[in-house]
């Protein structure tokens, strides 16, 4: 089963503290959503307000249509996979999994027949009869999972699930959560501060800061045209450069950089309509950058700039570079860039910068930061 | 449900949990307490209780050289017997902790305390078969012909320490071998890495970090010793009473109530003094 | 290297000289509970088991064993179900003065026995309750009530938080989880707070003595015992008790190794 989830103007308090501050967020049934952000972001609190645990001090929580805001846990159509599992250590993996039908009064050899099945779906069908302590952490992230996913929840919810696990596994257990979730139909809410896991699960990422979400779309969208300065930032790596709005037209801005002007479709301005004179930044992502004359599409150049330092990366060069702009007053200006495998890059070579307008988004410069 | 029905219930639930084990403390524990407070402060006269309030029996207990004689010799007793305790067992948990290959250790340590499971009041009986008259020890000492006449050995106050100081080794033993064996190893490698002997590793590093274990077994000792009857009963002999026996005696011989309930005051007085003192190195209410 | 020896040598000398000491009084005991004479002194008569047909003859001494027994058991029950019960509680709720609840649960612990005995004695005393076994129970409670009660507080660990949350998330209610999943994750330490009950109340001597009239436990049965002096018959009872508790010890001791080992 599967149901919609939508979050109205979900506050929630400690003493002294905000930790979600008035989200919204409409999820739709059977889709994949990820919660991402650093520690502290509100990203659990708001997992722990749609599972239950916590109560919201101000805004509602809707699953399925029903205000479900004070509703025990045991009572909505969701189940929590915790970060530590919490699975019971006195218990087989099949009374494990079957602990939510036996407190649903289902009779034994009924949740017996369910708990297998649901092992088998996660490969763990031959291990039916052994205890937690004797699994590896994988293995016991999978239990967890069939666990939550027995009772047949409309709304699963993780609480970084994959964090306990090293790199590898959890890279190989990110793609058969996702094979899961599409087998299952399940919607899955799913935290993390993993920004490359929540790209290759989520159907659409909620990028959480300071209690608020500060972005949510589908991965693409987020990474390439992202709607806020922390969203950018967070999500893969990102040149802020700064910049004045000087002319407007129907279509297109011209803003006005240390390092050379570029005139930007007004769609790229992702947060707000620019205004003229108004302070805006720059995210310019470091394999959107060329050297002049490199690519198919027409470039705006961006004037010299000297490789400081470079590293080989496989599929890139990732280079530190100095623009030899004389606009650049304060000369602390360093731009991150990608070059290709192919480029012959050295330490202290010059070379001329340039970028495709079409990349570049442009977004408001907030007070205090100019 | 609205949050706060919801809380209100949960609030229940736990009230109802912990109600049994309160409800128990209060009416068995805190309440006699209270009523024996209150007694310390009546009289007893012609075999009636008095309900007059009055400090009769504390000022009895400074007055009386008999009473206070009990004191004293229960702080003597216990002192010595916590500072020996204290002595003897150290060295026996280190070289349990420090000389007894690993896989025997639980084994050395399970026969250290073995005989903590002979009934308490046994243990003392014991110690009277080895220390009397015609104890073992006696015996013995005439058979190789050292000694002519049997010497005293029981009833008397070196008896007691001696039985009060065969539970407490074990006891210390065990809560110091603990602590010894919960340090890290590595205090002992940065010791030596950074040019520390043996000793100077004891001194500066081991025992400073042993000493909260050390001061939790000994305040143990303290509160078990001077509260302790059946010990000093059985070994001490009639000659120099402890506080308890003292309380024991109001009891039986003379059914003075309140002159019991005021000298077991006093003696919950001093253990409370006791603990303020060493307080700042017991961890009993995080235990 | 001489030095070390030396070292060495010395410690080993101390260990034995201290384990003679921690065990002279035990071996006289055990040794002259044999005894085929009448003072369980040296020199020693002779092998013989009469001292032992003499306890399983005394028809109070058994009496006693089975009080024990009994008082025992139904007090470290009640203690460890209740402080199980109001562990639960304060761990897992936020209830207004638990700092205060906590320390007035474990305050018994920091009270002589001596001194709860008189307390409660005064009180029934003045309330006209007749001493029995259930006055000895009641002072048993009490003094293993803080014990089991900072035991299995202290076991539970903020990890089992989570492993409730996901029982009550699957749908069991207050009861369920507590037996389903508190209950059976703290098994070791409501073992060992169960055990450790039974042993201090089965040894306990002042309150058994003070609260009790007729029918009297083990310890003060053998304290009137001691009246008639040093008798075998001490030494066999006692040896009894000694080889039972100790045997009891090797069985748990296993038992209870082997699970906390396997789980």
């Amino acid at each position: 089963m599967t149901a919609p989830v939508s979050i109205i103007n979900a506050t929630k308090t400690f003493v002294g503290f905000t930790a979600l501050d008035n989200v919204c967020l409409d999820i739709a049934a059977g889709e994949f959503i990820v919660l991402l952000g650093p520690s502290g972001c509100g990203k659990t609190t708001l997992l722990s307000i749609l599972g239950g645990f916590l109560s919201p001090t101000s805004g509602r929580v809707m699953i399925g249509g029903k205000d479900m805001t004070h509703v025990a846990p045991a009572k909505r159509p969701t189940t929590t996979m915790f970060q530590d599992y919490a699975l019971f250590p006195h218990m087989r993996l099949k009374d494990n999994v079957g602990f939510g039908l036996r407190m649903r009064g289902v009779a034994r050899a009924a949740r017996d027949e369910r708990a297998k099945a649901l092992l088998d779906l996660v490969g763990l069908k031959e291990s039916a009869e052994k205890k937690p302590h004797e699994l590896s952490g994988g293995q016991r992230q999978r239990v967890a999972l069939a666990r939550a996913l027995a009772v047949d929840p409309d709304v699963l919810l993780l609480d970084e699930p994959l964090g306990a696990l090293d790199l590898q596994l959890r890279r190989q257990m990110q793609d058969e959560l996702k094979a899961i979730q599409k087998r299952v139909g399940t919607t899955f809410v799913h935290v993390t501060h993993d920004q490359e896991e929540a790209m290759a699960i989520a159907d659409r990422i909620a990028v959480m800061n300071r209690g608020r979400v500060e972005d949510f779309g589908p991965p693409a969208e987020i990474y390439m045209r992202p709607r806020s300065l922390f969203s950018a930032g967070f999500l893969g790596e990102t040149n802020f450069l700064p910049g004045v709005v000087e002319a407007l037209d129907a279509a297109t801005a011209k803003v006005v950089t240390a390092i050379g002007d570029l005139v930007l479709p007004r769609r790229n301005f992702t947060a707000a309509e620019p205004d003229p004179g108004q302070q805006v930044t720059l995210c310019i992502r470091p394999e959107h950058f060329r050297r002049a004359g490199e690519a198919v599409r027409p470039l705006t150049p961006l004037g010299q700039a000297r490789i400081a330092d470079a590293a080989f990366f496989g599929t890139h060069y990732r280079c530190h570079l100095k623009p030899a702009a004389a606009g650049d007053p304060a000369g602390d200006l360093t731009i991150m860039a990608h070059m290709p495998p192919s480029a012959m890059v050295a330490d202290g070579q010059d070379i001329v910068l340039a970028v495709n307008a079409e990349d570049v988004v442009a977004l408001p410069t907030p007070a205090g930061r100019a | 449900m609205t949050a706060r029905s919801l809380k209100d219930k949960e609030q229940r639930k736990a009230w109802a949990f912990v109600v049994p084990a309160l409800v128990w403390t209060l009416a068995f524990f805190v309440t006699p307490f209270l009523f024996m407070v209150a007694m310390s402060l009546w009289t007893q006269q012609g075999g009636m209780i008095v309900q007059s309030w009055t400090l009769a029996n504390y000022l009895a207990f400074f007055e009386k050289s008999a009473l206070f004689k009990g004191l004293v010799n229960s702080l003597e007793i216990t002192a010595i017997v916590t500072v020996l305790s204290v002595l003897l067992a150290y060295p026996l948990a280190w070289i349990i902790a420090e000389r007894v290959p690993r896989r025997f250790q639980r084994l050395a340590l399970t026969l250290a305390v073995l005989p903590f499971w002979t009934s308490y009041v046994v243990r003392s009986y014991s110690w009277l078969l080895v220390l009397s008259k015609t104890g073992v020890i006696n015996q013995t000492l005439m058979q190789i012909g050292l000694i002519g006449q049997p010497l005293e050995l029981a009833s008397n106050r070196t008896a007691t320490v001696i039985g009060f100081v065969h539970f407490f080794v074990m006891l210390l033993t065990l809560t110091i071998y603990a602590n010894l064996v919960q340090l890290s190893p590595n205090y002992r490698r940065a010791a030596a890495d950074l040019g520390a002997n043996g000793l100077q590793t004891f001194w500066h590093v081991i025992l400073p970090l042993t000493l909260p274990g050390i001061m939790t077994g000994a305040f143990l000792t303290f509160v078990l010793c001077i509260g302790d009857y059946v010990t000093p009963q059985i070994l001490g002999g009639n000659n120099e009473l402890v506080l308890p026996q003292i309380i024991m005696l109001q009891l039986g011989r003379r059914a003075d109530f309140p002159m019991a309930a005021a000298l077991s005051i006093i003696l919950m007085l001093v253990i409370t003094a006791a603990y303020i003192a060493c307080a700042r190195w017991l961890k009993i209410e995080r235990a | 290297m001489t030095r070390k020896l030396l070292a060495a040598l010395a410690s080993w000398l101390y260990a034995a000289l201290l384990f003679g000491f921690i065990f002279l009084p035990v071996v006289v005991l055990v040794l002259f509970s044999f005894q085929d004479g009448r003072l369980p002194v040296p020199p020693f008569n002779g092998f013989s088991l009469r001292w032992y047909e003499a306890v399983f003859a005394d028809g109070k001494l058994m009496a006693a064993l089975l009080h024990s027994f009994l008082v025992a058991t139904v007090s470290s029950l009640v203690a460890c179900l209740f402080g199980f019960l109001a562990a639960y509680a304060l761990a897992r709720y936020r209830l207004p003065g638990s700092a205060l609840q906590r320390g007035l649960l474990i305050a018994p612990m920091t009270v002589s026995y001596l001194i709860i005995a008189l307390g409660l004695l005064t009180v029934l005393n003045a309330l006209g309750v007749g001493l029995s076994l259930w006055t000895v129970g009641i002072g048993h409670v009490v003094i293993n009530l803080p014990l089991c009660f900072a035991l299995i507080y202290s076991s539970m660990g903020a990890h089992h938080v989570n492993i409730e949350r996901a029982a009550r998330d699957l749908g069991a209610g207050e009861v369920k989880v507590m037996l389903l999943v508190t209950a059976p994750m703290l098994l070791p330490s409501l073992l060992a707070a169960f055990f450790l009950s039974v042993t201090f109340s089965w040894d306990e001597f002042i309150i058994a003595f003070l609260l009790s009239r007729f029918d009297v436990t083990l310890p003060v049965e053998i304290w009137s015992l001691l009246r008639s002096g040093l008798n075998p018959k001490t030494n066999a009872i006692g040896s009894l008790v000694f080889l039972v508790s100790v045997s009891v010890l090797m069985v748990l001791e296993l038992w209870l190794f082997r699970r906390t080992r396997k789980s």
